[in-house]
């Protein structure tokens, strides 16, 4: 079958990091990716399942990949050759339609999961990742056992498939995965929110990058961590549009989100610091720059939840010692321990959430897989092109 | 004999007339035979012998007795003078307060008075800067004086040096200054630039607090004061009258003194500007063509550095002292003198072109929050009688209007502009909703406390004071301004003026009648 294959080339990658100061559309030709004829994958055992690629989309970890920016951190989580696309609508061999939960978990591997009940993402100990029956990979889209969604079909296991209702188009669908990760996020301000020092106002959450994730993050907030206001920086107009449309209380252009914070605060400036701040900053976007930009609005023994992906940063680090702030990751999802006491599966609550606010809105253009090139070049350009989500069409 | 204001009828052989556009100016052809151009009078003469005139005026004070007899040793002085916001431009050194407060201070001295105190009464204004404060006083008052803390600037949000004088019939609060209030005397020094300026408006004001200010620096008392140039007509005014009185009860014994000047506004090489473009020789043509090519090529902070280092040649015309109210008669009668031009009837559409400079943004940039309130807020009410245009006319102002702000000077306003005007325009809406927080948020406090910035209500006066405009006009219109920035202000942008005629044609139809004020340098329609 033909298919979207990443393969381990140092040259290539060096090209296209290279070339993506150029264009996304010339990285992408000179890069790792190939459109080519790949078999399909095998089913590794019992519990597994062939699943037939609907839609599968472009997520900003492809980019970086595709674009030769994502981290070495990865060499020994990943197994190369391997599919790209953890963002999935598919369906089984007798008609089911399914989403995929990418994360490849104990139960995949063949070993007992930490707890009962535990979904995919969760555990504390990640040995199982790179061991087991299948080759190295964090999640589908990165191994080469499973295949992954930029291809017409790959195999999965049953504790990665969610079964999803009539009623639920496959456009809706394919954001469920990107909410998930928002929404784990949202979740990761919940305990610094419940803990701060004057319950009597509202915390305030600042949101920086207003694309899948971030809009995601803000729904999360909005539905499921009580009592917050949140202020969002959202370069776009589209995405301001939708940031107030799913929750925000304040959407501001970027460079306008720390005086928004400051006001909300009633804090001082001292230099570019906030003299206090947010009580959570949620990095939508993961750079050195929007790092720094969060830690400088975040209050002393605030919290700065990192969302977005990132890759080598530079970080002057006084500021986060002297005011105490925690940098924490956000990574995928898992069981969610919801401030209202509930246990809740991530993905169910993005489910949920992508049903009540059709996040198929969010879905701004499909491709078929031989337009790979103009479409990560549009969902790398795609806040400028006023889009949010690009999908390959199987 | 300098000739007085005059109405021109534009025909078909007027040149083109210089419309100012912030740091820079442009040449507009109005429509003939329905196009009027107001031009201010000529300066008038200047006395020539200033500090003789002074003198004059401080031996022969106007219902109070002459400076010298209120003066003895022991008393508590107190001197407070008008801050960086007047005149406009500065004038050239010596500046006038500086000549008056050298002479006061000669009889405090003369008198054994050692206790005198120096204070700008800047009122939510920013503090200024020093060298803003030698300019206004002299080195010698500033270096006589600061150094030992007798020299500095009024703090409304001190309340350990603030006194509460009392309250009008109509509950207005009356806080000033505690070292003025309780002094044995106050003199207060005034530049009347224009006829809003002077009597309680600078004495009840510039030494006051917020809780004195917002009873009358409201959408309310703004939309009733019809115009500021008129004190009979202005609710504004009224309300300081009111609280006048109050401070005359239960405050100190004011000596005011009070001066005018002329409307010789433009040093060489700039004064084509105040003259009648029909009247241009060769040079002015030259001086005005090699200014408006060079300034377009000029980087804008410059071009607002040259600007704002102009220093006016304009000089005295008058020096009054005394009783408060009588001397405020007679300021007003010869700023009426100097400014007023008859003017027959309204218009469908005012036009105006915006200079660089407003009160509030000496050595500084004009935002867009100040542009409006230049255009809407002075240059609208510069009336007595009606407004120059007629209501629910359209007003066009040319100005760059770009979203630029000063983050020392005026760091409230930019939150006003992304945050209240991101809400509402609504002066009355934002008065109840946003006002207070903006009154009392600590930052703001601190900074107007400690640096240079306007008070973090500022931006809420300034666009109140468009109130009156806003509600009587049908539209506003800015051409060559930001676009996005002239929306955000609730404004329509236009390219060119011919394009603001066509767009003022849905609310003024397709042949109205235009006028153009030509200022500056200053004038008063006198509307009838």
């Amino acid at each position: 079958m033909k298919a979207l294959q990443v393969s381990r080339s140092v040259p290539r990658l060096g090209m296209a990091r290279i070339a993506s100061a150029i264009s996304p559309i010339t990285a992408t030709k000179l890069g790792p990716l190939a459109y080519t004829s790949v078999d399909a994958p095998e089913l590794p055992g019992p519990g597994w399942h062939r699943v037939r690629t609907r839609l599968a989309g472009i997520c900003g970890s492809d980019l970086s990949l595709v674009e030769g920016h994502a981290s070495l951190y990865f060499e020994d989580w990943v197994s190369f050759p391997f599919v790209p696309g953890h963002e999935v609508v598919g369906e089984l061999d007798d008609g089911t339609r399914v989403i995929l939960e990418p994360v490849l978990g104990h139960e995949a591997r063949g070993f007992a999961p930490p707890f009962d009940g535990a979904a995919p993402g969760d555990g504390d100990d990640y040995a199982h990742l790179s061991t087991g029956q299948l080759q190295p990979g964090i999640q589908t889209g990165f191994c080469c056992s499973t295949g992954g969604g930029w291809a017409p079909e790959f195999v999965a296991h049953e504790t990665q498939l969610h079964r999803i209702r009539d009623d639920m188009p496959d456009e809706r669908a394919v954001l469920v995965e990107p909410f998930a990760g928002g929404i784990h996020a949202a979740l990761l301000a919940a305990p610094t929110v419940a803990a701060r020092q004057d319950p009597s106002t509202p915390a305030i959450v600042a949101v920086l990058g207003a694309g899948s994730m971030g809009l995601a993050a803000i729904a999360g907030l909005r539905r499921y961590v009580p009592d917050v206001r949140i202020i969002v920086g959202a370069r776009y107009p589209h995405q301001r549009q939708f940031a107030k449309e799913f929750g925000a209380d304040v959407v501001v252009a970027p460079d306008e989100l720390p005086r928004a914070v400051r006001r909300a605060a009633g804090c001082h400036m001292v230099g570019d610091h906030l003299s206090s701040g947010a009580h959570v900053t949620i990095d939508a976007v993961g750079t050195s720059a929007t790092v720094a930009d969060c830690l400088r609005i975040t209050r002393p023994r605030g919290r700065v939840v990192l969302l977005g992906m990132p890759a080598d940063v530079t970080l002057d680090l006084t500021g986060l010692w002297h005011r105490e702030t925690e940098l924490k990751g956000s990574y995928t999802y898992g069981t969610e321990h919801l401030p209202d006491g509930r246990t809740a599966r991530t993905f169910d609550l993005a489910i949920e959430t992508a049903n009540e606010l059709r996040a198929e809105r969010l879905l701004s253009a499909t491709y078929p897989l031989s337009d790979h090139v103009d479409a990560i070049a549009h969902a790398a350009t795609a806040g400028r092109r006023g889009a949010v989500k690009i999908a390959f069409r199987i | 004999m300098p000739r007085p204001g005059f109405v021109l009828d534009v025909d078909k052989s007027t040149p083109p007339t210089l419309f100012w556009h912030g740091e820079g100016f442009r040449l507009e052809k109005l429509p003939a035979d329905r196009s009027r151009v107001i031009y201010a009078p000529e300066p008038h003469d200047a006395i020539d012998d200033v500090d003789g005139a002074i003198r004059t005026s401080l031996l022969n004070p106007i219902d109070m007795d002459p400076l010298p007899s209120l003066l003895f040793p022991g008393m508590k002085l107190t001197i407070a003078f008008d801050d960086v916001s007047l005149p406009l431009p500065k004038m050239k050194r010596p500046d006038l307060r500086q000549r008056i407060i050298e002479q006061v201070l000669t009889m405090a001295a003369d008198a054994g008075v050692d206790d005198v105190h120096i204070i700008a009464a800047l009122a939510l204004h920013r503090r200024m800067h020093e060298f803003e404060l030698r300019h206004a006083l002299g080195d010698r008052v500033y270096d006589a004086f600061e150094p030992r803390g007798l020299l500095y600037q009024h703090d409304a949000e001190d309340p350990d040096n603030l006194a509460f004088l009392g309250t009008t019939d109509q509950g207005e609060e009356i806080e000033i200054n505690k070292r003025a209030a309780e002094s044995d005397l106050l003199i207060y020094v005034n530049i009347n630039l224009v006829a809003m300026d002077g009597g309680w408006k600078s004495t009840a004001i510039g030494l006051a607090s917020y809780r004195s200010l917002r009873h009358h620096h409201n959408p309310t008392t703004m939309e009733a004061s019809h115009s500021f140039m008129d004190q009979h007509a202005s609710e504004l005014h009224k309300s300081t009258w009111r609280m006048g009185k109050v401070m005359r009860d239960n405050g100190p014994t004011v000596f005011q003194i009070e001066t005018t000047l002329n409307t010789d506004t433009f040093p060489q090489p700039f004064e084509f500007l105040s003259k009648r473009e029909w009247e241009w020789k060769p040079k002015d043509r030259a001086l005005y063509l090699g200014a408006a090519k060079s300034l377009a090529k000029t980087p804008p902070r410059l071009a607002r550095k040259i600007f704002h280092g102009i220093e006016a040649p304009h000089q005295m015309t008058s020096i009054q002292c005394g009783e408060v109210e009588a001397v405020h008669k007679v300021t007003t009668q010869n700023v009426y003198d100097q400014q007023l031009v008859e003017v027959e009837g309204q218009t469908d559409i005012l036009t105006m072109g915006i200079p660089y400079i407003c009160p509030y943004n000496v050595h500084s940039i004009m935002n867009p929050i100040l542009v409006m309130c230049t255009g809407l807020g002075y240059f609208f009410n510069l009336y007595r009688g009606k407004p120059l245009v007629r209501e629910g006319g359209v007003v066009i102002l040319t100005h760059p209007t770009t979203p630029e702000f000063h983050p020392v000077h005026h760091p409230s306003y930019i939150d006003f502009f992304e945050e209240v005007l991101a809400d509402t325009r609504d002066p009355h809406v934002m008065s109840q909703k946003w006002e207070k927080q903006y009154a009392e948020d600590d930052w703001y406090r601190h900074l107007y406390r400690t640096t240079n910035a306007y008070h973090g209500v500022h931006p809420f006066y300034m666009w109140y004071w468009g109130c009156h405009a806003m509600k009587h006009v049908g539209k506003v219109i800015i051409v060559g301004g930001d676009a996005a920035t002239v929306r955000k202000l609730g404004f329509t942008p236009a390219s060119t003026m011919n394009d603001a005629f066509e767009i003022a044609s849905d609310t003024v139809g397709r042949s109205p009648t235009i006028t153009h004020i030509k200022t500056p340098p200053l004038m008063i329609a006198d509307v009838k």
